[in-house]
């Protein structure tokens, strides 16, 4: 019944198709949530007026920036400042190609063997469209904006990708799936390993705070500092422009929240998964421990907004270069050590 | 049809991809603005992680891009930028004398490339197999450049890691040579 055509271009498109839209909505809605959510937090109301209380804000948005004049300043470099937001958004969304919201194949597009790198690699590439949107501007502001984003991203790269091999190291492979699987075969979330839980928390912590920099979030959101920078990277950008980098930066925040989720909370897993007497919560699907753990990185991400002011550019290249890359640097080692020693976390 | 369009499609696949990083080589010296050129050199960068997955090494294809498209290339474009060179003008940036001497260059490389071709046959072309499997039993390409690294030629890649030690160290002694004279002065 499956012909080729079917398995390999009906199938896939589909999938893609689905996963595209429902994560444009989850990122349209994240600007909504998060405006709710602050407003709580400050004692304000928030946007609640658009029928019904405030719920289709966030299409009322996206239809506002659809129609707005889209203008290029007169001495920008045209192609490069097209190519900028294209180059934000692509990879954001391309990272979910590999991304499993569930067991069964029909909840992921793909399962690669070097799945974890492919993750970094796209998301690399993405830090393309926010310095060549900057540069491309011609504009002082949006080159200091685009110039500090880059150092920014170089730095914290460098601690995320060793707090990754951490728990390449505890799974024994590169692939997403084959992480939550050794996961549930472990009976742990490695975010607490068992036998040792302080590498897994000090590598769980330094991936999502290098995730908040990544992101360029509060408190690391320098590259866009409305105080200082004008808005940064986007200041010249209008219209659709604007709203694929707005789009990009909410992809990415869901991309880091699911990263983490898989990484560290057991993916698809329910909650203490060592615990023979909580197998009642199987009743719940996995797709939807999945999304419910990526919601709280999202809530948290929020909450980090609402609390912290913004760190200084020198005391964000401290905290990256002279804390983070030396502590999962040797929390790396040290999860070496005890796999070698004590024959792993199984 | 189909069948066919299954049967080549990897072929296809490798000419187009590797026309965009032949074409991205010719730009970075063809643009006159270093963006435009570093922009270039990203795209055909790109081009040859995908002549690495049609090749099995996935491995390698995302070291590719994480290394040089992620990394190398945010920093030249991080220095490019800070500089602020917009455009080359004049004739200044080649190098007529050279001419000559790349023109020789290239002659000898397409020599070798044919000989290659003609007396290696099919073999002179990468078995994927290779690629993908320890001592025969297929692990995939990251568990096989693993073991050629740590096993077959550990001795090679640690002298390797020393060199570049050694650049590191002479990089950060000359960048702090600078540092030092200005407070001093």
């Amino acid at each position: 019944m499956t012909t080729p055509w079917m398995t390999y271009l009906l199938i896939p498109l589909i999938k893609i198709v689905v996963i595209l839209v429902v994560l444009i909505l989850l990122a349209a809605y994240l600007s909504w949530f998060e405006r709710r959510i602050l407003a709580f937090m400050q004692i304000r109301i928030g946007p609640n007026r658009v029928w019904p209380k405030g719920w289709l804000q966030a299409i009322a948005d996206a239809l506002k920036l659809f129609s707005k004049e889209d203008v290029i300043p007169a001495r920008a470099e045209k192609l490069v400042f097209l190519l900028g937001p294209v180059l934000a958004t692509a990879p954001a969304l391309i990272v979910f190609s590999v991304i499993p919201f569930g067991p069964s194949d029909l909840l992921r597009l793909t399962d690669v063997n070097i799945g974890i790198l492919f993750i970094l690699g796209v998301a690399s590439v993405g830090i393309y469209g926010i310095i060549l949107g900057g540069w491309a501007s011609n504009n002082k502001f949006s080159l200091m904006g685009g110039l500090r984003s880059a150092a920014q991203l170089i730095s914290y790269e460098v601690p995320m990708g060793f707090a990754v091999v951490t728990v390449v190291l505890m799974a024994n492979s590169l692939s997403l799936v084959k992480i939550v699987e050794a996961q549930k075969a472990q009976h742990v979330w490695f975010a607490f390993p068992g036998w040792l839980a302080i590498p897994g928390l000090i590598a769980f912590f330094i991936y999502f705070i290098c995730g908040v920099a990544e992101t360029n979030r509060n408190p690391f959101d320098l590259p866009e500092a409305e105080s200082e920078l004008v808005a940064g990277f986007h200041t010249e950008y209008s219209g659709m422009k604007f709203a694929f980098y707005f789009l990009a930066e909410y992809a990415n925040m869901v991309v880091i929240a699911s990263i983490a989720t898989v990484l560290f909370l057991g993916g698809w897993l329910r909650p203490f998964p060592n615990v023979a007497a909580l197998a009642f919560l199987d009743v719940i699907p996995p797709i939807v421990w999945f999304f419910a753990k990526v919601a709280v990185f999202l809530f948290v991400y929020i909450w980090f907004r609402g609390t912290f002011p913004r760190y200084r550019f020198d005391q964000l290249m401290a905290l990256g270069w002279k804390v983070f890359i030396p502590v999962s640097l040797i929390n790396l080692m040290a999860v070496g050590l005890g796999i070698l020693l004590l024959g792993g976390p199984r | 049809m189909l069948a066919w369009f299954l049967a080549n499609f990897s072929a296809m696949v490798f000419y187009c991809l590797a026309a965009v990083a032949v074409a991205g080589a010719v730009g970075v010296i063809a643009f006159r603005s270093p963006v435009h050129a570093a922009l270039s050199l990203l795209g055909s960068f790109l081009a040859v992680a995908g002549v690495f997955v049609l090749l099995h090494a996935e491995f390698l294809a995302a070291v590719q891009i994480l290394v040089y498209a992620g990394g190398v290339m945010v920093l030249f474009l991080f220095v490019i930028m800070l500089v602020n060179v917009r455009t080359l003008t004049g004739e200044g940036q080649y190098v007529r004398r050279l001419v000559p001497a790349a023109v020789v260059l290239g002659i000898v490389l397409a020599v070798l490339i044919g000989v290659g071709v003609v007396a290696g046959g099919q073999g002179a072309v990468a078995d994927p197999a290779a690629l993908t499997a320890v001592a025969g039993v297929p692990l995939g390409n990251t568990e096989a450049v693993g073991w050629s690294l740590y096993r077959d030629y550990l001795l090679p890649f640690e002298v390797v890691s020393l060199v570049l030690l050694v650049a590191m160290i002479g990089a950060i002694v000359l960048g702090r040579k600078d540092l030092g004279a200005k407070e001093g002065a």
